[in-house]
């Protein structure tokens, strides 16, 4: 007899799906028979022991808006195919994609009682949230690692698929869980730790047993206290620039953030200025830039003395796919410039 | 202010007020004009609420 394959459902957001792009980031849940775009290598890749009975899209804005009504989206016509291994992605450096992948994986797994992998850049913020529920592949930041990230995701869906056991994060290549095995050493925690200390002060190497988070964690400033007297500033990663973008702030992965006097400015208005990120629909920003910069508004509430000042100049950079050492890096030079200023609070908006 | 608060929440913005949407999180285009202006207006207000509020650890401001 010949033996069963192993069923296999896939995840792709919209793009990846071949509907269409940021027009099409609204669409909820829908699903397609077969492997679709990155699945035919991933099936490929699987070979005849498994086969990709299904793909399962859905729009990148709608998912990240609707996290839990579009998992529950995902995992209802998901088992109809009774798949043996739920797979998603690669989502790269993609934030909302990769928030997909990760709600969709833990929710298939949660409900459906089924082993589900997906992958994606280590500095993707669905990392942190994820990581914990399902395995997560790493991969590079762009979709230039695709080719990479297929015969690894492809190996993993065949362990998984085939029912063999996982073994540790280092040896089968997925971001540790941050799950704690028993296992018997000859020497103890006491003698461990002093060995490590030891290498540390001779500048050798040595291997954490447990490793701290990366994010950093920023105390909590104080309440403004009167607000009537106050200065307030606008900070904001949705990209809204001068018409032209005059300082070309990237679209993705920005390498550097702006600063533009806004005294005398009353409206943010379309002949002025616009949105230069990318990754999001950017019509609704440029018809009318306060959506993203609520600048005609912090004007309201500057004229009728809710608060004292609107500061005189707003700081911009784009949040999309920017690294977090980038991130934190205009995030401190902002912060002084402000602090210098004798700013008293700071509303930062982000897309 | 931000869309996706999950996201805000595991960066470790400390004072998070939930926006609209991400491609307009500070305003709604199904809406008349004057009353996204106001929808726009109360976010606002919100978030001065937020930086009114002494916190110890972060907080979403979700009313």
């Amino acid at each position: 007899m010949a033996k069963r394959k192993y069923k296999v459902v896939h995840y792709l957001n919209q793009f990846y799906a071949g509907i269409g792009g940021e027009e099409k980031a609204d669409i909820p849940p829908l699903m397609k028979e077969g492997a679709v775009g990155p699945g035919k290598p991933l099936q490929q890749a699987l070979g005849e022991q498994g086969e990709i009975v299904a793909t399962v899209a859905c729009g990148d804005s709608y998912f990240a808006e609707n996290i839990e009504a579009a998992a529950e989206g995902v995992v209802e016509p998901v088992s109809r195919y009774k798949p043996d291994v739920f797979v998603a992605g690669p989502a790269f450096n993609a934030g909302r994609y990769g928030i997909a992948c990760g709600a969709s994986c833990a929710a298939v797994s949660k409900k459906l009682g089924i082993p589900v992998v997906t992958a994606m850049y280590k500095e993707n913020p669905a990392l942190e949230l994820y990581r914990k529920e399902v395995y997560i592949i790493p991969t590079a930041d762009s979709v230039r690692g695709m080719a990479e990230a297929i015969p690894k995701m492809a190996s993993f869906v065949r362990k998984l698929g085939l029912g063999q056991e996982v073994g540790l994060p280092e040896e089968e290549g997925y971001f540790p869980r941050g799950i704690r095995v028993n296992q018997f050493v000859s020497r103890t925690g006491a003698e461990r730790a002093v060995d490590m200390l030891v290498s540390k002060l001779r500048g050798e190497q040595f291997q954490t047993e447990y490793p701290m988070p990366t994010f950093e964690r920023v105390p909590p400033s104080p309440g403004v206290k009167e607000l009537q007297s106050a200065t307030i500033a606008l900070v904001t990663s949705g990209g809204i620039v001068p018409l032209g973008n005059p300082d070309r702030i990237e679209a993705a992965s920005a390498s550097k953030f702006a600063e533009y006097n806004i005294a005398g400015v009353y409206d943010l208005t379309p002949d002025a200025y616009q949105t230069c990120h990318g990754g999001y629909d950017p019509v609704y920003a440029n018809r009318d830039p306060d959506r993203v910069l609520p600048l005609d508004a912090m004007r309201a509430l500057e004229k009728d003395g809710t608060i004292g000042k609107l500061f005189d100049r707003y700081y911009v950079t784009v949040g999309n796919a920017t690294s977090i050492a980038n991130a934190q890096r205009f995030g401190k030079v902002i912060a002084e410039k402000l602090k210098a200023a004798d700013v008293d609070g700071v509303i930062l908006t982000s897309t | 202010m931000a869309s996706i608060v999950p996201i805000s929440l595991t960066v470790g913005a400390n004072r998070i007020v939930p926006a609209v949407a991400i491609p307009h999180p500070l305003g709604n285009p199904a809406l008349p004009e004057d009353e996204e202006r106001e929808l726009r207006l109360n976010l606002v207000k919100k978030a001065l609420r937020a930086l009114q509020t002494e916190v110890e650890k972060q907080t979403v401001f979700e009313e």
